[in-house]
């Protein structure tokens, strides 16, 4: 099963650029995210990739071939859409039969009445392939149910059945799962990734749901502003973001943005206090650090508590000023709000005034802490 | 202390009164009153009004004029629905197809509906004129057999029955537009996903279920004012050539108003609203039934 690619596309909607020049390779069997704010380009990108929408330059490949000029159809992808978009009218057996109907009846078997006649065999073969894929899903009761009569989950795994029936060269999902409410999601999420896997089908999933992408994704692509901020696994997103805006993007609570500079002796100063971090940049910088890479210190920056958040498995702390601090339920008690601390940074990434990554490092010389 | 759901009863009534009044009195009332006129054997302007049983009826069920009218409102009517609503729907879907000036088409194609009859039958008589009309000098060049439309027994009341298809058209064209406005476009992306991206393949999969609601109110609606067809046949034809346009609003206005059989003429509108509800009851069943999705 190929791979798709997509190379330097560019989309205008009139004056408006929505996609400035993406590149993005997905490899074969992959389950790639493409994760950004809604308007980010993200769906357009999908659509093009699809064949919904026509780019206005660049290329799109799925494994060696060149579809560009392609109908959706000659493209053997499935798309399952935010809506579903079921055929209200027709049965689930039905919706799910129909891209099997158009791939292998001619169309004198289509015809309406007449074509059944012709085409018993071939209709028996598609009720199978309809059958199979309907089980794993638990759709089977529901086969002769019309949309309107399902829930939201079972409207979702329709979608999905129909979009897997014919074995489709990658998996194109836009948003599939905003529909549904939480908890399904959950369910819905682990269902996804555990069918994809089992298919081996390469699969892009349109998300604005960070957690969502983190969650199933082998691979996230960040977009904002019709742009690929950084194409990498999750955990490198999260731990080595490109930019600020990639920072900011990944993560809940996201990490913390600290306005702060170097002096000439490369060291880090955020609100008056010496950090024992060394970089060679110099100047104005913003100091990025996640909830959980800072720790209460004897010495650091200093901050108050203004609000605490009790969620059980963790505790997170809200400073005067924005920043947000995640410490375990045990570390946490004791702290009270309006109280004064100092934070020590224990993980962090530098960057530059138009939110570049630049280089840090930790202090050679004895920690200030410790 | 009073019991609150009394209270709250009693000032629902009231509230709804004012509306349930104008109801009957606009729109129950007169036809509750042509019932019973109906069942009496006045004569508009006599002293004297006496019960007459269902006297008027029977003498429908003989009349002869009545069953050829009955015929050929129901003839006009099988002849103008199915080309209007065929019609109506080629010409949404053309327009919706059309990038620029679709509004333009959308006002032409209405104008007839927003227009008096009455004035258009006008240039309607001119375009079926015999020798110099329209019609006829299309289809004599196109080397087809010409007649005189209006005044030929055989042809008349389909003449008219185009008439009345030219009138409908807009309506039907705007309400199948709405239809069409109604269909979300991702059951058409999602159509070509599944591979099926012709134009045959999108009507007849997409487009044409989705318009089912809209189809079973077009229908009814044109059947409805096709059922109404008066004004035509009054000035082009007067019901003739021999009977073969008289129809039940024109035969009913004859009775009524030309001879004065005011009972008579409201025994034939009972008739008339029959059939009209049956119309309404039989598209609001199926709409309920079938063509629903929600």
């Amino acid at each position: 099963m190929p791979g798709v690619a997509l190379r330097g596309i560019q989309k205008s909607f009139g004056a408006t650029a929505v996609l400035r020049d993406v590149t993005l390779v997905a490899e074969e069997g992959e389950f790639l995210a493409i994760l950004g704010p809604s308007g980010c380009g993200k769906s357009t990108l999908l659509r093009i990739l699809a064949g919904l929408e026509t780019a206005d330059a660049g290329e799109v490949l799925i494994g060696d071939r060149r579809v560009d000029s392609l109908p959706p159809k000659a493209r053997d992808l499935a798309m399952v859409f935010q809506s579903y978009a079921l055929y209200p009218y027709m049965t689930v057996g039905q919706n799910v039969a129909l891209p099997l109907e158009m791939r292998r009846l001619s169309a004198w078997q289509r015809v309406p009445v007449l074509g059944r006649m012709i085409s018993g065999a071939a209709r028996r073969a598609i009720a199978a392939d309809v059958a199979a894929v309907a089980a794993p899903l638990g759709l089977t009761p529901l086969l002769a149910r019309k949309p309107a009569q399902l829930s939201g989950g079972q409207r979702q795994r329709v979608a999905l059945a129909r979009a897997m029936v014919r074995n489709p060269a990658a998996f194109l999902m836009d948003e599939p799962l905003s529909n549904l409410d939480a908890r399904l999601r959950g369910e819905a999420r682990a269902e996804i990734v555990a069918l994809t896997r089992r298919l081996g089908v390469t699969a892009l999933y349109v998300t604005h749901d960070q957690g969502e992408a983190m969650a199933m994704a082998d691979r996230v692509a960040v977009m904002q502003g019709g742009r690929v901020l950084q194409h990498a696994a999750p955990q490198e997103l999260y731990d080595e973001p490109a930019s600020l805006d990639v920072a900011r993007f990944v993560g809940s609570p996201p990490m913390n943005a600290l306005a702060g500079h170097i002096g000439e002796d490369g060291a880090v100063v955020v609100s008056g206090a010496r950090l024992p971090w060394q970089s060679t940049a110099r100047g104005a910088v913003m100091l990025g650090v996640r909830p959980e890479g800072w720790v209460p210190a004897a010495d650091g920056i200093p901050v108050v508590l203004e609000r605490i958040e009790h969620l059980g498995a963790e505790t997170l702390c809200h400073m005067a000023g924005g920043a947000v601090l995640r410490l375990s339920p045990e570390a946490s008690r004791g702290l009270a709000v309006g109280q004064g601390l100092c934070l020590a940074v224990n993980r962090a990434v530098l960057f530059g005034p138009d939110g570049a990554r630049l280089p840090l490092a930790a202090a050679r010389r004895e920690p200030a802490f410790g | 202390m009073a019991n609150p759901h009394r209270a709250e009863a009693i000032a629902g009534t009231l509230l709804a009164l004012p509306a349930f009044i104008l109801m009957w009195l606009m729109l129950l009332g007169p036809a509750v009153a042509v019932g019973l006129l109906s069942l009496t054997d006045w004569n508009f302007g006599e002293p004297r009004i006496g019960f007459a049983g269902l006297e008027n009826y029977q003498e429908l069920w003989g009349d002869r004029v009545f069953w050829i009218s009955l015929r050929n409102t129901v003839i006009y009517v099988g002849v103008s629905v199915p080309a209007t609503v065929l019609l109506g729907l080629l010409a949404a879907i053309a327009i919706e197809g059309v990038g620029r000036g679709r509004g333009f088409y959308r006002a032409a194609y209405f104008l007839p509906v927003a227009s008096t009859l009455l004035a258009m039958a006008l240039v309607w008589e001119f375009m079926f004129h015999p020798s110099v009309g329209f019609v006829n000098q299309v289809f004599r060049g196109l080397g087809l057999p010409t007649a005189d439309w209006l005044q030929n027994p055989d042809t008349a009341l389909f003449a008219l029955a185009a008439i009345g298809v030219w009138q409908n058209l807009g309506l039907a064209m705007v309400l199948f537009m709405a239809g069409l406005k109604a269909i979300p476009p991702d059951l058409y992306e999602a159509l070509a996903m599944d591979g099926a991206d012709g134009a045959w393949e999108r009507f007849r999969r997409v487009t044409w279920p989705m318009l089912g609601p809209a189809l079973v109110f077009v229908v009814a609606i044109t059947a409805i004012r096709s059922f109404q067809v008066f004004d035509t046949v009054q000035v082009l034809t007067e019901g003739g050539p021999s009977k073969s346009t008289e129809v039940l609003l024109f035969t009913m206005v004859q009775q009524g108003f030309t001879f004065l059989r005011s009972a008579y003429g409201a025994a034939i509108t009972i008739v008339f609203l029959v059939l009209t509800l049956a119309i309404t009851l039989a598209q609001t069943t199926i709409l309920d039934r079938r063509a629903h999705y929600g």
